[in-house]
């Protein structure tokens, strides 16, 4: 049995534990999510020491559900999926470690948490696409609660309005998946991605163009594309600040990793055909979601906006991955720089958006606002906050040392490298124009820091005894993702040497 | 052993509890209940030592009466709702009693649990029958023992009400199917399937538009018994109105017999594909309304048990979806498995909503208001329940939808899959809403002093059992994919 099983079962079993013996509910999710951590790290560096490169699938195993229809849980860990479960298992440690207790029903809190953990960690460590679906539906209903029971804001509209919008998306996605499935031969019906995407290759699996919209759709309003993100800066705004750091952090990146690695390799036609309209989508996403976020005068809503404005990058790394050949004859190749840039920003993006829900929710807990207008001088009064605050600004803006920089940077070069010899073509027009989205960032990242850290201290705030910094365990949390993103932003190659086989060997 | 067993055993055993009742007075009548508990427990595993080779699998017996495996497994399907239905129903006499006119505290209760074995044994023979004659009387005898069943609660208006429209809408869908029966044995001269399907293979087409109208009475008849659009009018005041038992025998076992039987009559008629496929587009046609028509009016309803009534009609509609995908060739498999999940789920939402209901006297939405604190495994279960419902992974509901939805896929009904995916979002809306009211909403003031609610304990087996059951299959569904052929 892999170990991957346990790191899934101990997930579950925390949150069983927590549902039933409330009273110890945060004694046990604070060593459920130490030892998840500690688990995983450990099985990391076994892989790195046992494989050659990110291509080879370790930690393998399958239960066979539905032999004769093909339906299997399979489990594995290759260079990607390795990169997506570090990045869940640091989150769900901050996101137990960095955010405050609720006042009420410990218990019933801690339980929907880990349910959503172990959804993410299952969703990542499937081989299966079917399994990867079931595992993402998993955390569904456990986010609807939270956001209803210990949300804030417009909570109980903005929860529906999410479970729902996932909800459909998820299904149509379900569709496209079974779109797949029914399209391959009686004998060889399966839904290992891996197998999927030889089969298409190999000729066997010949789809019609709905399964690919079908696919596309859901797997995009998943990750909040342009024009399916209006689901997402409410809810984070909204979401106790866990709940926001795992799902923007790590759940969004459900759907970028199911184009990466299954409609991508399968639908390289369709890729390229559809290219122009996904690169208007992406610019949607970077320009008018950006000035929304400029616009945005709450720092939880300016959050939320952020996280949906940089998937387009991530996006414009997808899009530009499927190069065709100079000489034409309808053939493609991978653009290694695309793929591995996409890649590295979904970590980064990941790590630096966690830090800063986990930061706004502390705020929010002592200051019972985040009214730009009503903070200030945060920097003095709490010097460690103002810190850590300032690195996780500069993260989420690119700046060069951390990993989003890294991403940003690879997936520039390639999305301009990968239209062809002409001279600008439609590629490199709209990459001329995202790169512009940089500038946007840095204008609402550098003035929401400004308007909380700098300034004068409201009224209110001076001589009150309720900000205090934060605390040892809190700072504890945050600094670890802090330095992994430093890690990936001053040694990109590591994580490449993982990434770009694994995406290559489909 | 003989399967014509099956129901000859229950049917006696059956009459012997009636007359037992009706000549003891002295005996408490829950004592009934569990003596027919036992009885349909027996005759569970009687249905695994049948021998089908006493008669002939083809023919079947006399040419009305089949012993498949779809038929053994049907009849497993109707035993196990009869079971859970009696351990409600005993759990809910106290109930029943209040608006029976009797002078001793529990009399009258007792031909509940014998009325539950006749139509249990009616849905079995349904599950068998080859023949429109057989349909015909296994159908009636159904019928009639839940217009008295409705009706049970006769110092209740609502019962009572319930009771009547039953009775009047039933009437006229019955005298539907028997005229239907009547056009197909003018055309065909014979009214047993296996026949029909072979006079129908080289049928001259000018018979077509005699035969479209014959089955198209008969599947309206059906549709009734399904409750599938046009016929879906007495679903929602029935369900209401019916004693809660008697509410989750009619959404579960009275759906499941009368599915099998619209199986069977449609597989007579594939062998003629050009009279099958007008059939299927408007079976495809019933299917797309129903799944609307139930998804969209279960949005604003506040009674729970109404709001069952119409997730009800929408079920009917996913499943009709399957039985219009019949050339597909695994649509059979799908609609077993797609009971299998809804008998588990519905069962487990009507069981909650019978002690939540009886402890608060109302299913309004209202009452299960933080119930979440109040009973924390109640509202449990019920979770589980209408997540399986909506279809969500890991519960036995998904793996029917996802069953159902593959073969309309395979079998192109594009439409309709679209048609099924709004319905899911409605769903999605519906169910979450008593999800959160168990666990959003506060307890109003009276509710909130009350203690946590009491059940005994077979009953809290049984829902526990099912719980589990509605996960296991929901993570590993092969047990139950094996049962069908």
């Amino acid at each position: 049995m892999s170990p991957l099983v346990f790191l899934i079962l101990l997930l579950i079993l925390t949150s069983i534990f927590c549902y039933l013996s409330p009273a110890s509910a945060r004694r046990t999710a604070f060593m459920g999510s130490a030892l998840q951590l500690i688990l995983f790290l450990s099985l990391l560096l076994i892989y790195l020491f046992r494989v050659e490169d990110g291509a080879e699938v370790f930690y393998g195993w399958k239960w066979e559900l539905l032999p004769e229809l093909g339906v299997v849980m399979g489990l594995g860990m290759d260079g990607f999926s390795a990169i997506m479960l570090l990045l869940a298992t640091l989150v769900t440690f901050a996101a137990v470690w960095a955010t405050p207790a609720p006042e009420r029903s410990v218990g019933f809190y801690y339980g929907n948490l880990f349910l959503i953990a172990a959804g993410v960690v299952g969703a990542f460590a499937s081989t299966d696409l079917l399994f990867f679906y079931l595992f993402h539906e998993l955390a569904l209903i456990p986010t609807f609660l939270m956001i209803g029971i210990w949300g804030t804001g417009d909570k109980h509209r903005v929860a529906w309005k999410v479970t729902i919008y996932l909800a459909l998306a998820s299904f149509v996605l379900l569709i496209g998946i079974l779109g797949l499935y029914i399209n391959l031969p009686e004998i060889s019906r399966t839904f290992g991605m891996r197998e999927l995407v030889d089969l298409a290759n190999s000729g066997v699996l010949q789809t019609p163009d709905w399964v690919f919209v079908m696919l596309f759709l859901g797997f995009g309003a998943l990750v909040s594309l342009f024009p399916f993100h209006t689901w997402a800066p409410g809810a984070y705004a909204c979401a106790p600040s866990s709940v926001a750091m795992l799902h923007a952090g790590v759940l969004k990146k459900f759907g970028l990793y199911g184009l990466l690695r299954v409609v991508l390799p399968i639908f390289p036609h369709e890729m390229q055909e559809y290219g122009h309209v996904l690169l208007i989508l992406i610019l949607g996403n970077i320009f008018f979601v950006g000035y929304a976020t400029m616009a945005q005068r709450r720092l939880d809503w300016m959050l939320g906006y952020s996280s949906v404005m940089h998937m387009g990058y991530i996006f414009l790394g997808i899009a530009s991955a499927m190069v065709p050949f100079a000489g034409g004859g309808g053939s493609y190749y991978l653009n290694p720089l695309s793929l591995g840039g996409a890649g590295i920003l979904m970590f980064a993006h990941g790590i630096s958006i966690a830090i800063l829900f986990a930061l706004s929710g502390q705020l929010r807990r002592r200051t019972a606002t985040l009214e730009f207008s009503e903070l200030g001088g945060m920097g003095k009064t709490m010097p460690a906050f103002g810190l850590l605050m300032g690195m996780g600004t500069f993260a989420s803006i690119g700046l060069p040392g951390f990993a989003n920089f890294s991403g940003e940077l690879l997936v520039f070069f390639g999305a301009f490298g990968s239209g062809g010899a002409q001279f600008l073509n439609f590629y490199q027009i709209a990459t001329a124009i995202a790169v512009w989205g940089v500038v946007v960032s840095a204008i609402y990242g550098l003035r929401a820091y400004r308007w909380t850290c700098f300034g004068e201290t409201p009224e209110r705030w001076v001589g009150s005894n309720e900000l205090v910094d934060l605390r040892g365990r809190e700072k504890f949390a945050i600094w670890i993702l802090v330095v992994f993103s430093l890690l990936v932003g001053f040694w990109p190659q590591g994580f490449l040497k993982l990434l770009i086989p694994a995406l290559l060997a489909q | 052993m003989n399967p014509i067993l099956l129901e000859a055993v229950l049917v006696c055993y059956a009459f012997l509890l009636l007359l037992v009742e009706a000549f003891n007075s002295r005996m408490p009548r829950r004592y009934f209940g569990w003596a027919a508990v036992v009885g349909t427990t027996v005759v569970f595993f009687m249905t695994f030592f049948v021998d089908s080779s006493k008669m002939n699998p083809e023919a079947g017996y006399y040419g009305f009466y089949a012993a498949d495996t779809l038929a053994i497994l049907f009849k497993r399907f109707i035993l196990l709702v009869s079971v859970c239905v009696l351990i409600m129903a005993i759990e809910f006499a106290p109930v029943l009693v209040r608006y029976l006119p009797v002078e001793k505290p529990d009399a009258g209760s007792g031909e509940m649990y014998s009325l539950v074995l006749f139509a249990c044994a009616g849905m079995m023979w349904m599950a068998s029958a080859q023949n429109f004659v057989m349909i015909f009387v296994s159908v009636e005898l159904v019928t009639i023992t839940f217009y008295v069943m409705v009706a049970m609660m006769r110092g209740n208006r609502a019962s009572l009400e319930a009771g009547i429209k039953f009775l009047i809408l039933g009437a006229i869908a019955t005298s539907l199917n028997v005229y239907g029966i009547a056009w197909i044995f003018g055309t065909l001269g014979t009214t047993e399937l296996p026949e029909i399907g072979a006079i129908l293979q080289s049928i001259d087409s000018s018979l077509f538009p005699s035969l479209l109208f014959g089955f198209g009475l008969i599947f309206a008849g059906i549709s009734f018994k399904v409750a599938a659009f046009p016929f879906q009018f007495w679903v929602p005041d029935v369900y209401q109105g019916a004693p809660t038992p008697v509410t989750a025998f009619l959404s579960v076992g009275s759906k499941a017999s009368a599915f099998v039987v619209l199986m069977r009559v449609l597989e007579s008629m594939l062998s003629n594909s050009e009279l099958s496929s007008k059939i299927l587009f408007m079976l495809s046609l019933v299917a797309g309304v129903t799944i609307l028509m139930g998804n969209l009016s279960a949005i604003p309803q506040t009674n729970f048990k109404r709001l069952l009534a119409y997730s009800s009609i929408a079920h009917a509609g996913y499943l009709l979806m399957g039985a219009a995908s019949i050339v597909s060739g695994n649509s059979g498999p799908a609609i077993a498995y797609y009971l299998m999940a809804y008998l588990i789920s519905n069962m487990l939402a009507f069981g909650v909503l019978l002690v939540v209901g009886k402890s608060t006297g109302s299913d309004e939405l209202v009452h299960f208001n933080g119930l979440g604190k109040k009973s924390p495994w109640l509202a449990t279960a019920l979770t589980l329940a209408v997540l399986s419902l909506a279809g969500l992974p890991f519960t036995v509901g998904f793996f029917g939808k996802f069953f159902i939805f593959s073969s309309a896929l395979q079998a192109q009904q594009f439409i309709l899959v679209g048609i099924g995916i709004l319905g899911i979002g409605c769903g999605f809306y519906y169910y979450l809403k008593v999800i959160r009211a168990m666990f959003w909403l506060p307890a109003s003031k009276e509710q909130s002093i009350s203690s946590p609610i009491e059940i005994s304990k077979p009953y809290a087996v049984m829902l526990i059992l099912l719980s589990i059951s509605l996960i296991i299959f929901g993570v590993y569904p092969e047990p139950i994919f094996n049962l069908i052929p």
